[in-house]
Parts: C-alpha cells; structure tokens; sequence
C-alpha cells in the first residue's frame, strides 16, 4: 500500500519533471540561432513561402503560446518532420529507439553482473593480488571513454580473431523477425527464431561490452568500496559469530546492503549510456537513437532535435523511478519512513 | 557446576584456553598493538567476568576468540584459543562453523549495530537456528519458524510473530537488546559471551535485561563469560573475574577474593575509586588515561600511571604471578611473594 502511494507520487513529480524539460527545449529550440521556417523549405525557397510556413507554424505567435501549440502536438506524439529524413520525426524514434534501448539494456546487464561480480571479488580478497587486478581494471574503466574500447574490441575480436560480428544488428542473410517490440533478441524469441536469436546477440556482445566498461569499472569500485565498509560491521560479525556460513553471510547478509549504493549510481549510469552511446553506435554502424540524436544536432534539424531530447529525459525518469523501486525492495529503512511520511 | 559432557575432552581441563593472544590492527601510520600477549582460561560451568576501562580491548578479545574480528585491519600475529583443546586459530571452516553458534555465541555489545538493517528480524533469527540445528538433522521450514518464535518468547519479547516480520528499525533498544539475548542463546550455546549486555540501555530497562540473562543461564547452565563496567552485577554474578588494562590481563582471581583482597595497583584503583555500583565509568578516578596503542608504554603498561611504579617497570613487562588459590597478579610487586 505504501509503495503504491511512493509509486503514485513519484510518478505525479516525473511528470512534472518532464513538462519543465519540454519549457527548456521548447525555448532552446527556439533561441537557436536559424530560422526554423527557412530551414524546412530549404535556402533557395522564396521568401513568400518562407512567410507562409511561419504562419503555419505559429512562427509569428507570442512564445508561450507557440509553446502550447508545441505542448499539444507533442503530447500526441506529434513532434513534424525529420528535416534529414523526411520522415515524421516520430516514426523515426520509433525505429531507432528500441535499437538502442536493446543495446543499452544488454550494456546495463552486463554492468549490473559485471560490476558487483568484479567488486564483491574485490572486497573478498581485499589487499590481494585478486583486488589489485581489479581495482586497476578500474581505475582504467573509469577514465577511458567507451569508444576507446568499441575501437579496441572492433580490431580484435572482430578483425583479428573473428569471434564476432563488425557492424550492424543481424547479418544479412539472416532473416529478420516480425517487428513487436522492436527488440530483435526479443522478437526473434517471440517469433521462435533462434537462429536470428543468436545472431542478434553475437552483434550486441562488443558494442554493449564497449559501452558497458565504464559502468562495470564504476559498479565494481562502489561495491568493493561498500562491501569493504560493511565487512567491519558489527552485524557481519555477529552473523558470523552465531554460526551462519560464509557463503551465506557473503552472498546474502553483506551483499544486500551493500547493493544499495550500487543500484543507485548503476540506474544513472544505465540512462547516461543511452545519450554517451553515439559514438560506439557510429563505429558499429548501429541504427540508434544516440546516433540519430547527434545527426539532429549537427543538422540542426530542431523537431528531431527535441523528440530525442524528451525521450533522453523520459528514459531518465523512467530509470529513476525503477532505481527507486529497487532501493526500497532493498532496503527497509526507506518503504518504512516512506510509508511512515504518508 | 555441572559441565557439559563432551567425549575425548577431560572435564578438568579448560573449556576455554587464551594463551599468549596478541591482536593488532593495521592503521594508517603504522599498527595498534592492542592485545599484547593475553591468557585467559575458563572451565565448563563458570561464569567468568572480564572488567576494565574503555577501550582495554574486551570486545577485541571476544571478537578474536570467534574469528570474527575484520581482517585487514585486525592481525593475529600470536597466541592460541583452545576451544576444548582445539586451537580456534587453526579450525577450518567446518570446524569453526560446529564451535560459532553451538560452541560459543555472542551477545554484541552494541544491539543496533549487531542488527542487519535491511533484513526482518525473523530472517535474522531463523538463519541463526537453521545453522544451529546439529547436522544431518536438517529442520524443515515450519519447524525453524517455530523455533524462532520460541527464543523470541523466552526473552520475554510478546507479539513474536509480529516480531518477527519486522525491521530492526522498528523495535525499541530494549527490544533490540531481547532479540539479539534470545537470539544468541537460541543455538544453545556451551559459552556464552555477554558485551557490556544492556549499557545502551536506560538503567531500569538494563536491570530488566540482566535479571532475565542471569535467569536464563541459570536455567540452562550456561558458562558465561561476562563484561560489564558495573563492578556490583561482577560482584553478584561471576564466580571468576579477570581484570584487563591497555590489553593485558593484569589481575584473575575468585570473585570474592578480588574484591577482598585486590593486588594489582590498577585493581585496587578500580575497586576503591567505584564511586556507585551503577553507571559511571569505571576507571573515573584512576589519574591518566589509557595509553597509545601505537606507540605503547614499554615494560608495564600502567607503569605511566602508577603510583607505585619501581625501575624493572620501565623495561621489563610482567609476567603473571601466581599468588595461590587462582589468584594471578602481572606486576613486579608481587615478585618475591609469588608461589
Ligand atoms: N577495527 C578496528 N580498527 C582499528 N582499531 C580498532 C578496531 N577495533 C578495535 N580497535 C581498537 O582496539 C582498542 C580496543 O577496543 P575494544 O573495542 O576491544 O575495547 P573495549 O575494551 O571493548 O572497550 P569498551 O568498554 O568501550 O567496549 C581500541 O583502542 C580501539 O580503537
Ligand atoms: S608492574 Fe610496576 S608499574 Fe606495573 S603495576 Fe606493578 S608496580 Fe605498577
Ligand atoms: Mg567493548
């Protein structure tokens, strides 16, 4: 019941969240220097024409009112056209957008297991050669940026070694599935397509690694750093003193707590691959939303510019209301004094 | 007192045997000697009080017994703990896993922070038990629930079912205290190791807390080692004391002749300074405090505090004395009189 209402208000906060981001792009747009009229009939247009579509487009209005205009016609998903693909910008997000969800979504798995793996491994063995390999695998992850690592397994493992694919989602003999979801591991499933299953993996392993490092670097120095304070604690010693094996105080009574902080910064690295992942998406030539975002803006192709924007910052919401529910799965102290606040 | 029988373990010998402990904890700029070479030993049946100032190293000396001091920063670069002649030190893990709970638990000194606060007390209790349970005798889910409402209900603790699916943080330090009394006596424990039980405590709640720990023993026969600051509940409970300063056992004697006839200029300080049998700290009165575990004093510990402090003092540490009659003193005054 609390968590309904914790849920309930997170929910009623986002919305609002989202509305003032839609106030800042809609007036970013629109003190960008370009006139968004010329821009959509191209330069040679005369200028009658220009002054046609800037009636159309409620150019000539006060700016809170075109912002309604803009509000209404976003709200039902309408955000025009692409000026670079010709296309309703929304039906662009619709095809790119589940190309990178898909990716980041492998990328945040193998952040999530990779991280607390490599940092629980870490705090075990704190001070030995174990802990040392790790932390400067971390140290490492942290500061190289993620298409210095896309680079790197592109040349080995998939020029030199061959284990994988170079580019794109599927191989091109390989059939696509009927579009659900529009993630392909999960249509192909759906679709009982193993075959296109596990080509759709093998070209998501490198670029969602590349793109993982960085989490899995940071992931891993939060839980060896956690775990490490927790071991000290009165209450592992008294787990331990009362008889509970290790492997249950390690794998249950420490790594609970210990994964609060973790999930917390897991959830914001998670929704920041999603606007970082242009350039790993650029060298593996994946169709994505990051990709598609960073084109908009050096086309200045507003409308795109501004849809990608709003899902970047409903993503972030999305994930942060999640990273809450999970928090609060994790740890009492907070569905209590939620519950106990209502 | 009736030990417990235990086969290929003589009765007479020590339950419990410290011998020549010695912990350190590695810090940034160098490490903490803290015990330098403690002995300690307990019979089946007797209940033993350990006493002295704050940080004298009590709980480190409990915690080393179990193997439960964090290692880094903790180190044991000497000594062993023989747990009916078998070193604790050198037990495997399922060695040491038959000796924690069954052998000897804990009561933490601290209830808040000897709680996990992100699990519910009855998945706290119940993993307790369930290792609790003899091997091979594997109880099944029902029976373990049944249990832990049990050692709820014998530390007076009503409403165990509710109890149990709460948080820590929902509970009263009082009831904090209960949970993890009845907890650490759920496993039936030949050696119980109390911590200062019910300091945290207002003093009526802490009279409570002792009284229904004292009766619970009682009924169970339990060895228990004791630490407490309030020299009275030593007085009326423990057949044995010993006496700890800056992390050596400087005095160990029956109970009622420590206090009628204390030797070590430390002891003595303790007893006659004891302002009221509650509250306060012990060591109010003794002039200085307890010294730098980095760089500690050489020779006798207390030799910066004492009053009788002679040469040998400053280089050579004491060893102890035996004055007969279980009476052991660590200092130099004693030298010529012991047997
Ligand atoms: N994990 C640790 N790291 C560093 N030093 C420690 C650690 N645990 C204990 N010590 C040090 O060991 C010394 C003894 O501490 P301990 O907790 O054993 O004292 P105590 O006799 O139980 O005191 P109190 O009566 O206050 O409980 C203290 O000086 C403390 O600073
Ligand atoms: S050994 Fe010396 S310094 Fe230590 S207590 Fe005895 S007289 Fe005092
Ligand atoms: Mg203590």
């Amino acid at each position: 019941m609390s968590m309904l209402n914790f849920l309930v208000r997170r929910i009623i906060y986002s919305f609002f969240v989202l509305l003032g981001l839609s106030i800042v792009i809609f007036i970013i747009a629109r003190i960008m220097p370009g006139d968004p009229a010329r821009m959509a009939v191209g330069a040679r247009a005369p200028q009658w024409v220009v002054d046609q579509i800037r009636e159309q487009m409620h150019l000539n209005d006060p700016l809170p009112v075109q912002y309604g205009y803009w509000l209404a016609d976003a709200v039902h998903g309408d955000f025009g056209l692409s000026l670079v693909t010709q296309r309703p910008v929304t039906a662009d997000i619709r095809e790119f957008f589940p190309a990178s969800l898909e990716l980041v979504l492998v990328a945040g798995l193998l952040s999530a297991l990779g991280g607390i793996g490599l940092g629980t491994l870490s705090a075990r063995y704190k001070d030995t050669w174990v802990d040392n390999v790790v932390r400067l695998f971390s140290y490492a992850g942290v500061v190289t940026p993620s298409f210095v690592f896309a680079i790197f397994f592109v040349l080995i493992f998939a020029w030199e070694l061959k284990w994988f694919p170079v580019i794109g989602r599927l191989s091109e003999q390989t059939p696509a599935p009927p579009v659900v979801t529009g993630l392909i591991t999960v249509d192909s499933l759906l679709a009982g397509q193993f075959g296109t299953f596990l080509d759709a993996l093998k070209h998501l392993v490198l670029p969602a690694l590349a793109l993982a490092m960085g989490a899995i670097a940071q992931e891993a120095r939060i839980t060896r750093a956690t775990m490490a304070d927790n071991l000290s604690k009165d209450y592992i010693a008294a787990e331990r003193a009362l008889g509970i094996s290790e492997r249950e105080v390690t794998g249950r009574f420490l790594l609970k707590p210990s994964l609060i902080p973790t999930v917390s910064i897991l959830g914001l690295d998670i929704a920041s691959t999603f606007s970082i992942a242009f350039l790993v998406e650029l060298i593996f030539n994946w169709p994505g939303l990051a990709r598609y975002g960073m084109q908009s803006m050096l086309n200045k192709d507003l409308n795109s510019i501004s849809a990608v924007i709003l899902v970047l910052g409903a993503v972030f919401v999305v994930v942060n209301i999640i990273v809450d529910i999970i928090v609060a799965q994790l740890d009492p102290r907070i569905r209590l004094s939620a519950a106990r606040s209502e | 007192m009736a030990g417990s029988p235990v086969t290929g373990f003589s009765p007479a010998a020590p339950l419990l045997d410290v011998k020549n402990l010695q912990v350190h904890f590695a810090v940034y700029g160098g490490r903490l000697r803290v015990l330098d070479g403690v002995n300690f030993s307990m019979r089946s049946g007797e209940r033993v009080g350990l006493v002295g100032e704050t940080g004298c190293g009590k709980t480190t000396m409990m915690k080393a017994i179990l193997r439960v001091l964090p290692t880094p920063p903790a180190k044991i670069p000497a000594g062993e703990i023989l747990f009916k002649g078998r070193d604790i030190l050198k037990m495997r893990d399922h060695e040491l896993r038959a000796v924690r709970g069954r052998g000897i638990s804990m009561i933490f000194q601290d209830p808040t922070a000897a709680l996990n606060p992100v699990f519910s007390i009855g998945e706290q209790v119940e993993a307790v038990i369930r290792y609790s349970t003899s091997p091979g005798k594997a109880s099944s889910r029902e029976e373990t629930h049944q249990r832990a409402i049990t050692a709820l209900q014998e530390v007076a603790l009503a409403d165990p079912e509710r109890l149990l699916r709460s948080y820590p943080i929902q509970l009263s330090g009082g009831m904090r205290q209960r949970v993890c009394i009845g907890m650490a006596l759920s496993t039936r424990p030949e050696i119980l190791i109390a911590d200062e039980p019910g300091t945290s405590l207002d003093v009526t709640i802490q009279d409570q807390v002792l009284r229904l720990l004292r009766k619970l023993v009682e009924e169970k026969d339990t060895s228990v080692i004791l630490i407490t600051h309030t020299l009275g509940i030593v007085r009326e409970t423990t057949d044995r004391v010993y006496v700890m300063y800056a992390g050596n056992i400087v005095e160990s004697a029956p109970t009622a002749r420590l206090f009628s006839q204390p030797l070590h200029p430390y002891t003595q300080g303790l007893i006659s300074t004891v302002p009221r049998l509650t509250g306060g700290g012990i060591v109010s009165g003794i002039p200085g405090r307890i010294p730098d575990y980095l760089n500690p004093p050489s020779g006798c510990r207390f030799h910066p505090r004492c009053s009788q402090m002679m040469e040998i003092c400053r280089t050579t540490k004491p060893p102890a004395f035996k004055m007969g009659d279980g009476h052991e003193v660590a200092c130099f005054l004693y030298k010529d009189e012991a047997k």
